[in-house]
C-alpha cells in the first residue's frame, strides 16, 4: 500500500511544530519574562529583578524566569469552591493551545533545497494562513470568557466579558487592516505574502497605515496594557482571579505566546518575514547543498530577530502608556481604527485596480 | 484675605490628541530616551567608567546601607543626665499615651533628692510598636528618643523583641538577630 505522505514528511513536521512550539514559544516567552521585568526597570531609574542565582551567578537576573517557571509548576493547584471544574481546567488549556497552533502556522523560513527534497520551513503550511491564525486567535478569547465564567466570582466573570467586549471592539479592524496588504499580496498565504516581498517590496512601504492599525489591534489581541482590560489588576483581578499554578501560569504564557505572534504575522505581512535586505535567500536557499543550509538558518535568525525587535517595541508601548478606559477602547476600535481600515482598503483596491 | 485663584486651563481636545498617534510617540520618545541614557550608564558602569551619573535610583539595601530621613522615626532610646543616670522619672505619661500600649514601666524611689521616682524597669515590646512618636511627645524630661537609627529589629521570637532598659539606654548590647534561630 502506498502512503500519501512520506514517514519523512510526518517526522519533518513534528520536528517543525516542536522549533516552532518549544524553540521559539517557550524561550521567547520565558526571556519575555525577564525582558518585560529588566527593559520597566531601565526606563523607570530602576535596577530589576538581580537576585536570583545559580551557584552565585546572576548574570543580570537571567535566571529569574527558571526561578518563576519552578515556582508555577510546584505550586498548589488550588481549585476554590463553586467553580464549574470541567471549563476551569479547560480554559488555560483552549488559550495556551491557540496560542501554541498560531505559533505553528508562522513562516520562520521559506523552502530549501537539501538532500534532494523540498524542506518548507513553515511547520503547518497553509494557503489560508491568515483567516486562520486571525481565527485561532479570535478562538484564543474563548478561554479567557471560560476561565472568568468557570470562576464563580464576579470579579473572574467581569474580565470575561471585558474579554469578550474587547475582542468586538478590535477583531473588526484586525482583519480588515490586513485585507488591503493581502489584496496587494494577491495571497492568503502568510509564505506567498514574504516571497511577493521578496521580489517586490516590504509590505511596510506599500501599506504604511495598514502596519500602524494592525499594530494597534494587535496590541489589543494580546491583552496587555494599554488593552489589559480583561486583567486589569489595579481594578479588578480579571478572568485569571481564580487560578493559581501553572494554570495561572498558562494564562500567563498566553499572553506572551500571542505577543510573539501578533509580531510574527506583522513580521511576514508587513516586515519581509524572513527576508534580508541585499540577500538573495530564495536563490540560495533553491541552491541545495551547504549554501542552502546557511540560506535556511539565516531564513529563521532574521525572522525571529525582526520578531524579537517588534516584541521590544510592543514592550515599550506596554511600558510607557497607562490602561484605556473600556468606552475609549470601543470608540477607538470602532470610530477610528475600522473607518481607517475600510478607507485604507478602499484606496489600495482602487490603486490596485488602476495599476493593473 | 483675598483668595488668589488660579485657573488651570483645561488640555484642549484636538484632532492631533485625539488620534492618539502622535501622543502615544511623544510618550515613547520619553521613555526610549530614559531606556537608551540608562543603557548607555549601565554599560559605562560595567566597562568601568565610575563616577558617571547613575543608571538607576535603586539601593540595593541589604547590601548598601539603608538612608533614613533626617527625622525618620526608627528604634527608641533612653537618654542619661549628665550624671549617668537615666533621665527618666517614671512619670508614666509615654506608657498612657501609647496607642499600642507597648510601653511597660515599673517604678521606685529615686535615691537623689532632685527627682522623686525614677524607673525600676523600662521595657518596649518593639513587636508591637507602631512607630507612632508619640512617646517622644509626651516625655516632660525628654527622656525618650526615636533616634537610634536602627530599622533591623526582628528578632525570631516576640519575646527576644522586648527590649529592657539597659538595652534600650545602651548600657547592654541587645542580642543580634540570628537567621534561622526563631523558637
Amino acid at each position: 500500500m502506498r502512503l500519501p505522505f512520506s514517514p519523512v514528511d510526518v517526522l519533518w513536521v513534528v520536528v517543525k511544530v516542536l522549533f516552532a512550539i518549544v524553540g521559539v514559544g517557550l524561550n521567547i516567552a520565558g526571556l519575555l519574562g525577564w525582558v518585560e521585568r529588566k527593559q520597566s526597570a531601565v526606563m523607570q531609574d530602576r535596577i530589576g529583578a538581580n537576585r536570583a542565582d545559580i551557584f552565585g551567578i546572576k548574570i543580570l537576573g537571567l535566571f529569574h524566569p527558571i526561578a518563576d517557571a519552578i515556582k508555577m509548576l510546584t505550586k498548589e493547584d488550588f481549585v476554590p469552591k463553586g467553580v464549574h471544574k470541567p471549563l476551569h481546567g479547560l480554559a488555560p488549556m483552549i488559550s495556551l493551545g491557540c496560542g501554541m497552533f498560531c505559533l505553528a502556522a508562522l513562516p520562520y523560513g521559506g523552502v530549501v533545497s537539501f538532500a534532494g527534497r523540498a524542506w518548507s520551513l513553515q511547520p503547518i503550511a497553509c494557503s489560508v494562513g491568515v483567516p486562520l491564525v486571525l481565527a485561532a486567535l479570535a478562538f484564543g478569547v474563548h478561554g479567557i470568557v471560560m476561565a472568568g465564567f468557570a470562576s464563580g466570582s464576579n470579579y473572574g466573570l467581569l474580565g470575561g466579558l471585558r474579554g469578550a467586549a474587547q475582542m468586538v471592539a478590535y477583531e473588526v479592524c484586525l482583519a480588515s487592516s490586513l485585507a488591503g496588504a493581502l489584496f496587494i499580496y494577491g495571497t492568503l498565504d502568510l509564505q506567498q505574502s514574504v516571497l511577493w516581498q521578496t521580489q517586490h517590496v516590504w509590505g511596510i512601504v506599500v501599506q504604511p497605515l495598514a502596519f500602524i492599525l494592525f499594530l494597534t489591534a494587535g496590541a489589543a489581541i494580546t491583552k496587555r496594557t494599554p488593552f489589559d482590560l480583561p486583567e486589569g489588576e489595579s481594578e479588578i483581578v480579571g478572568y485569571h482571579v481564580e487560578y493559581s499554578g501553572m494554570k495561572f501560569g498558562m494564562f500567563l504564557m498566553t499572553d506572551f505566546f500571542e505577543s510573539i505572534v501578533v509580531c510574527g504575522v506583522i513580521t511576514a505581512l508587513f516586515l519581509g518575514g524572513w527576508a534580508i535586505p541585499g540577500l538573495n535567500l530564495t536563490a540560495m536557499a533553491a541552491a541545495g547543498g551547504t549554501t542552502a543550509l546557511v540560506a535556511g538558518a539565516l531564513m529563521v535568525v532574521s525572522f525571529v530577530f525582526k520578531v524579537m525587535l517588534l516584541l521590544f517595541l510592543l514592550m515599550q508601548i506596554r511600558w510607557t502608556l497607562p490602561r484605556f478606559r473600556f468606552d475609549q477602547l470601543l470608540d477607538l476600535g470602532w470610530k477610528n481604527l475600522l473607518p481607517l481600515s475600510l478607507v485604507n482598503l478602499l484606496v489600495t483596491v482602487w490603486g490596485v485596480y488602476l495599476w493593473r | 484675605m483675598a483668595m488668589t485663584v488660579r485657573v488651570v486651563e483645561r488640555p484642549k481636545r484636538t484632532f492631533a490628541t485625539q488620534i492618539f498617534l502622535i501622543e502615544v510617540w511623544k510618550g515613547l520618545l520619553v521613555t526610549f530616551r530614559h531606556l537608551f541614557v540608562n543603557l548607555a550608564r549601565h554599560t559605562a558602569y560595567a566597562l568601568g567608567m565610575r563616577g558617571g551619573e547613575p543608571g538607576a535610583v535603586t539601593i540595593q539595601y541589604p547590601e548598601d546601607p539603608a538612608v533614613l530621613g533626617k527625622r525618620a522615626r526608627t528604634r527608641h532610646r533612653l537618654l542619661k543626665r549628665e550624671d549617668g543616670a537615666p533621665r527618666c522619672t517614671a512619670c508614666l505619661l509615654c506608657e498612657t499615651i501609647c496607642p499600642a500600649k507597648c510601653i511597660r514601666i515599673t517604678a521606685e524611689n529615686a535615691p537623689s533628692v532632685g527627682v522623686e521616682k525614677r524607673a525600676k524597669s523600662f521595657d518596649i515590646d518593639l513587636g508591637m510598636c507602631i512607630f507612632c512618636g508619640y512617646c517622644v511627645e509626651a516625655c516632660p524630661v525628654d527622656a525618650i528618643h526615636m533616634d537610634a537609627n536602627e530599622v533591623e529589629i526582628s528578632r525570631g521570637t516576640r519575646q527576644d523583641m522586648i527590649w529592657n532598659m539597659a538595652e534600650l539606654l545602651g548600657d547592654v548590647p541587645k542580642a543580634p538577630k540570628v537567621p534561622g534561630a526563631a523558637r
